[in-house]
């Protein structure tokens, strides 16, 4: 135990490095749930489309999603897998109490996956083998269990920034619990829907890119045009209900946990009519530093009804151990800044293409600056998915159990060195399964685009390559 | 029974049934790596990957649903468990990410050299996540891993005589249940002379695994008294159950007989499960938590069951109709 420092009033030496892990593993796994949740919807509408009209197009574009679906799925399984042997290996302090309040959820959730990966072989190994139409209804449960899994995972999530669903005896043990109110917390109704229409937003943006990538290198047939059209319009609807989405989720921020928004907002002290800052950070003296203010702003956004004379909650409200740190908080308001500027700047990209839909003038192959700025349209997507987390995740600090449980308190006892290494070897581990997982993906797409070759049926198969000498005694190679 | 009670047995299925399919996964990851050169391991390998490549998500799952089963229904037996066994878990966590990745990527991957770096890592990673996830099962049965944040050593909870034997016992059980399985797979291939590879392959297998499981009683008596003092009685027809399966198998199997020889390779895996569950009743962590005492909210502990019914009724038909189609031929690779 190291009782020591937690006397002298420090974080354990295991924090940091805790902290690391946990943000880089999920802040990888959700780079493939928006693929694990959209992608099957995606796969699904060009069969049916396909099948419905009889189009080639629509049905090669559906085969070829779902081979790269089944890549991405398969990384998200073990990504996912990872996260839940962490919850032991780093937060034991936060499981060993409340796993039972919360642990329900992530049942549910691994039911929707178990039945995820189930209709996904099916339909994987489907093709051609079942009879187009019970092929395509193997695959309808997909993107509904998707989605039921996600409601569970971002309801566990939600359950950390508004606890409930049980009591605390004078003991401080966790007693009655609730397990429906723990799954529908008070922020599971902002959380969910945000993080729902964030995954169309960037798996729409972030297929489409391909296509548009595409189209700029001069291949203007009809399978790039659908396999754009499609996607970038499911994501370019998605963006203005994630406006209001957004909007309101930020309300309930204001309302449920004031230290969080003090910190997106950079707001240090309690009172009305608070200046939206734009950039900017806290400096070692705590005061705002830099940026642009608009004045009254926040206060009008945080409560409209009661306009500048809102009065919203500052950072020195509340003790410094019951507040995010200085360099929290200014990780946290950039990172909402940047999560405010790219969902608008998408915002723009959406009604661009509204414009050119509605105008129909052009050819999309002629606009080569619209099919510019729709390549790196993923990129700003998945930058203000990260960043939303982030904001999420770092602003609820020191809590992971908002006012009930510090993060450490929560952190394993197991020596700092060894998180420090197993830190390292997932560093390590992460960047070569990212290596590895665009390497693949685009050897799929250069070999679609080549002539007849199809992906090897038979591991090591002699026919793709000059053969080993039969006397190899090594299998693989060197691993 | 009590509802903590039924949540245990639910948690020693979920082992099983992750022992059963997960296992058998990571065996076709051992009978890879060991297949030879390309060329030679060239039929072999094309074998294990069309009969694990449909199913080995799903049987993946498995492990996901212990984890959570104990984090739900046991959260002081979990947190202990994950942070004492800090090390081999971490490890076969990153193994169980390599395994999946490697498989995957070698899947959908063409060229030689690609294909061998790939499948060379499915196929380590399949040998050694098992051998890690084994030794902790080890460290827990032998009473190493006390109640507590991190309470246990960090090293020697499963670096040990029990810890080492469990896990040399987990190899060495998925390579004997994957190469039964794979036996069947070949005959219904109809490809003889596969099917003689895998059944040497099988009875050498079934040979080692029984007798590292009897080396296993020898070590649990000098390093677990708890566990094999009621191996040895409480727990004796489990023994008793899997020895019999295991001989029934290798005789079948030198004859030449496929059928029945996965039901009952099956039996001799689960049997030793059971043997062991019973052994170190009524402890989660022998001598120092008991079930009742790791047992969550009692309501808690009813959803649990109730939400594995809902799972049974629910996935249940679901996997019968992908192992159906797998098993049928159906859902095979197109040649």
């Amino acid at each position: 135990m190291n009782s020591l420092t937690m006397l002298a009033g420090d974080a354990p030496a295991a924090l940091t490095p805790a902290r690391m892990q946990m943000g880089l593993t999920l802040g990888v796994h959700i780079i493939l749930v928006p693929l694990g949740v959209v992608f099957p919807l995606m796969m699904l509408l060009a069969n049916y489309l396909g099948l419905r009209r009889n189009d080639a197009d629509y049905m090669r574009l559906a085969e070829r999603w779902s081979k790269v679906a089944a890549v991405t799925f398969a990384v998200g399984a073990v990504t996912g897998t990872v996260l839940s042997f962490e919850m032991g290996l780093l937060w034991p302090g936060l499981f060993a109490r409340f796993g039972d309040v919360i642990g329900i959820a992530f049942a549910l959730e691994g039911i929707f996956f178990f039945l995820e990966a189930i209709f996904i072989s099916i339909y994987l190994f489907g093709w051609r083998r079942l009879s187009p139409w019970a092929h395509f209804w193997s695959g309808v449960p997909i993107p509904l269990v998707g989605l039921l899994g996600a409601l569970m995972v971002v309801s566990a999530n939600s359950w950390m920034n508004q606890p409930g669903g049980f009591s605390i005896d004078s003991a401080g043990n966790v007693t009655d619990v609730d397990v429906w109110s723990a799954i529908f917390n008070d922020a599971v109704a902002y959380e969910f829907p945000h993080m729902y229409v964030a995954a169309f937003i960037c798996a729409g943006f972030l297929v489409a890119s391909v296509y548009a990538v595409g189209m700029l290198r001069g291949r203007h047939d009809r399978h790039h045009r659908l396999g754009f059209l499609l996607p970038f319009t499911l994501a370019a609807i998605a963006v203005p209900i994630q406006l209001f989405i957004g909007d309101f989720a930020a309300r309930s921020v204001f309302q449920d946990q004031p230290i969080k928004f003090a910190a997106m907002e950079l707001n240090t002290t309690t009172g009305p009519d608070k200046p939206e800052i734009l950039l900017g950070h806290l400096d070692e003296d705590h005061e705002v530093s830099g940026g642009f203010a608009i004045p009254g702003l926040a206060s009008i956004l945080s409560d409209p009804s009661t306009g500048t004379s809102t009065v919203v909650t500052g950072l020195e409200s509340v003790p410094p151990d019951e507040r995010p740190s200085r360099g929290a908080v200014n990780t946290v308001h950039l990172a909402w800044d940047i999560m405010v500027g790219m969902g608008t700047a998408l915002a723009g990209l959406s009604l661009w293409f509204a414009v050119v839909w509605w105008r129909r003038r052009h050819r999309l192959a002629e606009m080569r600056w619209f099919l510019r700025a729709a390549v790196i349209a993923p990129i700003a997507a998945y930058m203000a998915l990260e960043s939303g987390w982030i904001v999420t995740e770092v602003g609820r600090q020191p809590w992971v159990v908002y006012e009930i449980l510090k993060t450490q308190d929560a952190v394993t006892d197991a020596a700092p060195g060894l998180v420090w290494a197993s830190l390292t070897a997932v560093i390590v581990l992460y960047t070569a399964l990212a290596v590895g997982t665009v390497l693949v993906i685009r050897g799929m797409t250069r070999r679609w685009r080549g002539p007849g070759l199809d992906d090897a049926a038979i591991p090591y198969g002699p026919r793709e390559g000059p053969a080993q000498r039969p006397d190899t005694p090594d299998p693989g190679g060197a691993p | 029974m009590s509802a903590a009670d039924a949540c245990a047995v639910l948690l020693w299925v979920g082992v099983t049934l992750y022992a059963l399919f997960g296992g058998a996964d990571f065996g076709a990851g051992f009978w890879d790596l060991t297949a030879g050169g390309a060329e030679r391991g060239e039929r072999p390998r094309a074998l294990i990957d069309r009969a694990i490549a449909p199913v080995w998500e799903a049987n993946h799952v498995w492990l996901i649903f212990c984890l959570v089963v104990l984090w739900t229904a046991f959260p002081p037996a979990y947190a202990s468990i994950l942070s004492t066994l800090f090390i081999p878990l971490t490890l076969a966590a990153l193994g169980i990410v390599l395994r999946g990745a490697g498989f995957a990527f070698r899947k959908v991957s063409v060229g030689l050299g690609t294909r061998r770096a790939y499948g060379a890592i499915f196929a380590v990673s399949s040998v050694l996540t098992p051998f890690f996830l084994g030794a902790a099962l080890g460290g827990i049965a032998s009473g190493r891993v006390p109640e507590g944040n991190a309470a246990g050593d960090a090293v020697t909870s499963w670096a040990n005589p029990s810890g080492i034997m469990v896990g040399a016992l987990a190899v060495a059980a998925c390579a004997y249940v994957a190469c039964v399985y794979l036996i069947g797979d070949a005959h219904r291939a109809g490809d003889a002379e596969l099917e003689g590879y895998f059944r040497r392959r099988a009875l050498a297998a079934g040979l080692v695994t029984g007798a590292l499981a009897l080396a296993g009683i020898l070590v649990l008596r000098e390093d677990a008294s708890y566990v094999y003092g009621r191996l040895i009685r409480e727990a004796l027809p489990f023994v008793l159950v899997s020895a019999v399966c295991g001989i029934a198998v290798l005789a079948l199997v030198a004859r030449g007989r496929p059928r029945g020889t996965r039901l009952l390779g099956a039996g001799a895996v689960a049997a030793v499960i059971w043997a062991w569950g019973v052994a170190q009743w009524p402890y989660m962590l022998p001598e120092t938590l008991t079930v009742e005492q790791a047992a969550g909210d009692g309501g808690t502990l009813t959803w649990v069951l109730v939400v594995f019914g809902i799972a049974v009724v629910l996935v249940v038909p679901s996997l019968v109709l992908l192992l159906r189609l797998d098993q049928g031929g159906r859902l095979e690779e197109e040649s």
